[in-house]
């Protein structure tokens, strides 16, 4: 090392350590330069990197037949995120770049990690959907509704017909709001910022609808153990309806406006590549999955709630590559609007919750009347819902695919152990797969389309 | 056009009204989304909500280009770091708008992972209550720090936390 290039590190580390912060509830101080050093999980020297393997397609398939490329000493490593505004939250890429390819990607996660697996051992199952809405921030419903699935599957109770009806109308029209999002920041990402206005013109009538079911715009907190917490408000029906219309006609839009795009289609065709050998290594499932032609979706594979009593087909890519996972949200849009449809019509009449007194509070006139009413109502609401000893797990198909929820009960009204299966971090964790030997321009590409939540990842 | 004099007009304001008035009206959001709350700041800088009424519609990427910085969503102990490097990027005059129940004090993740207020690490101007707040509530935040704005001095003092 020079003396020159010694003495300009020096001056940075000073300029660095006058930078403190605060450390959380403490009156201690810490030197910036130590704080934003994550350590070993930032990326290693080349010859210690046991990642690289992977990306270089020895474990998995090579996308690319790259020639033994002459290495310049001007390789830079940048990073990208935590806080950028392509990252679709927190993400942050450390990326080595040679001239304008990157030459190898980590993805280092964990900036929005809120604990909330363990914060679930400390709420009762009533409380429980609260916690878990909040996950996955742009599909609370299928949230709820995987964890709701869970419990009652230990309860070894069942729901009243119309409250699966509810469910699945819920849960597909959060597939529709958050696909619509997912295209819009997409389609700004790669250039096309009116994408964004108009994806954001049809989510907001989804969330208007939301917001008179169940109070919210987001975090509903709707889908609970034993049923649903409302009925559907008068005129759903036209409001549904309303809503199939305007999104449909909406969405016709984007194709007409994005299908042929020359600029759109020089971004997407042919990039960030996946191949159904790699989806399956990967454990990657959803839309991402299914651009690239596996055929899996639990809707079909596993169906909850009655959704194999609707009528709607599984749109697959080919490829699988930015494109065609654009193309297979969209056509999924479309898919789950249809189920919406058959919902107004089949939707049957009765009660939105399950009657069963260990887990419904009784009617407020039968307190008055029956001890046993009175009882049980003290029991709910001093100690909550008691679930019996046992291990459950219940997945359902969410926007980003397999969502998964484990718990472990020891019996009483708090869940001993509570463990998420995160689509979007089967998705994270293939990213260098996809990135590897692309140019810097395609990672943003690559990474929209994918569509990663990080508080999906991290919890 | 017919009424206008010809005579030159003049305009009495002080200089710290005249610049506090330049300053709320073109102020530039840094784009610090980390959740939930995040998604609502989007809609609010989009068509239906439209912040471009209040010269906000531009969210820069760069801390160097921003006046105001949103916290919108919970904070982890890995990100406080980050969150105060942005910050200290930011050209004076900065203000913090804390948006959100998890920004401002935690909210229901009373838990190892979370910083319990943002304020722990950066000075906050405003906070925005609700889980997440809807667009309206964080236009009556931006709003009411405007008015904070219109209110104060030109000199803002530097002195951190």
């Amino acid at each position: 090392m020079s003396d020159a290039t010694e003495r300009a590190e020096s001056v940075e580390e000073k300029r660095r350590a006058q930078h403190e912060i605060w450390v959380s509830g403490t009156e201690e101080r810490m030197p910036f330069a130590a704080s934003t050093n994550e350590g070993s999980q930032e990326m290693l020297p080349r010859d210690q990197d046991p990642a690289l393997d992977i990306q270089r397609g020895i474990a998995v398939d090579d996308d690319f037949v790259t020639p033994e490329r002459v290495v310049s000493a001007e390789r830079q490593i940048i990073n990208m995120g935590p806080q950028h505004p392509s990252t679709h939250g927190v993400l942050r890429l450390q990326m080595e770049l040679d001239g304008e390819t990157v030459t190898r990607v980590k993805p280092i996660i964990g900036y929005l990690h809120t604990g909330m697996e363990k914060t679930a051992e400390t709420l009762s199952y009533a409380q429980g959907p609260t916690n878990v809405t909040r996950m996955d921030y742009l599909s609370p419903f299928a949230n709820e509704l995987t964890f709701s699935l869970t419990v009652e599957q230990l309860l070894g109770i069942d729901v009243p017909p119309r409250a699966d009806a509810i469910r699945v109308l819920m849960t597909e029209l959060n597939r529709v709001a958050s696909h619509l999002l997912s295209s819009a920041t997409m389609g700004m990402d790669v250039g096309a910022i009116s994408m964004m206005i108009y994806g954001w013109r049809e989510r907001e009538i989804c969330l208007d609808f939301f917001e008179k079911v169940t109070g919210l715009r987001m975090n509903h907190n709707y889908i609970r153990p034993g049923g649903v917490a409302a009925e559907l408000p008068d005129g759903w029906e036209d409001d549904v309806t309303n809503l199939i219309k305007v999104v449909n006609a909406g969405v016709d839009e984007y194709e007409e406006l994005l299908n042929g795009n020359p600029i759109f289609l020089d971004r997407t065709l042919g990039v960030g590549v996946l191949t159904p050998e790699e989806i399956k290594q990967f454990g990657i499932t959803g839309p991402v999955a299914r651009a690239s032609g596996v055929d899996w979706d639990l809707r079909k594979a596993h169906p909850y709630c009655g959704i194999e009593r609707y009528t709607f087909d599984v749109p697959l890519g080919k490829h699988g590559d930015v494109f065609d996972r654009y193309k297979v949200r969209i056509d999924e849009i479309r898919e789950s609007l249809r189920i919406a449809e058959q919902v107004i019509v089949t939707i049957p009449s009765g009660d939105y919750r399950t009657t069963d007194p260990k887990v419904t509070p009784p009617p407020r006139a039968r307190i008055g009347e029956s001890m046993e009413a009175l009882i049980h109502h003290f029991k709910l609401f001093t100690e909550g819902v008691n679930v019996p000893a046992g291990t459950a797990y219940q997945a359902v198909e969410g926007p980003r695919g397999e969502l998964g929820c484990y718990i472990i009960s020891k019996g009483g009204a708090r869940p001993w152990r509570m463990r998420w299966r995160a689509p979007s971090f089967a998705v994270v964790q293939a990213l260098p797969v996809m990135m590897t030997d692309s140019l810097i321009a395609d990672v943003i590409a690559t990474l929209a389309s994918t569509d990663p939540v990080l508080g999906d990842v991290d919890r | 056009m017919a009424g206008v004099s010809s005579e030159p007009g003049f305009l009495l304001t002080t200089i710290e009204k005249g610049a506090n008035w330049a300053r709320t009206r073109s102020m530039w959001p840094a784009t610090f989304g980390l959740a939930c709350c995040a998604i609502e700041m989007m809609g609010t800088g989009a068509a239906h909500n439209d912040l471009a009424r209040f010269g906000m519609e531009v969210f820069r990427a760069s801390p160097r280009q921003a006046d105001l910085m949103i916290v919108a969503g919970r904070v982890s102990q890995k990100m406080a770091p980050v969150l105060r490097q942005v910050y200290d990027q930011m050209a004076e005059p900065k203000w913090v708008l804390s948006m959100g129940a998890c920004a401002s004090t935690g909210g229901m993740f009373n838990n190892y992972a979370l910083v319990q207020g943002v304020d722990a690490v950066v000075p906050v101007d405003i906070y925005i209550p609700g889980c997440p707040p809807g667009p309206q509530s964080l236009m009556h935040g931006i709003l009411s720090l405007h008015e904070k704005i219109m209110s104060g001095e030109i000199q803002r003092s530097t002195g951190l936390v």
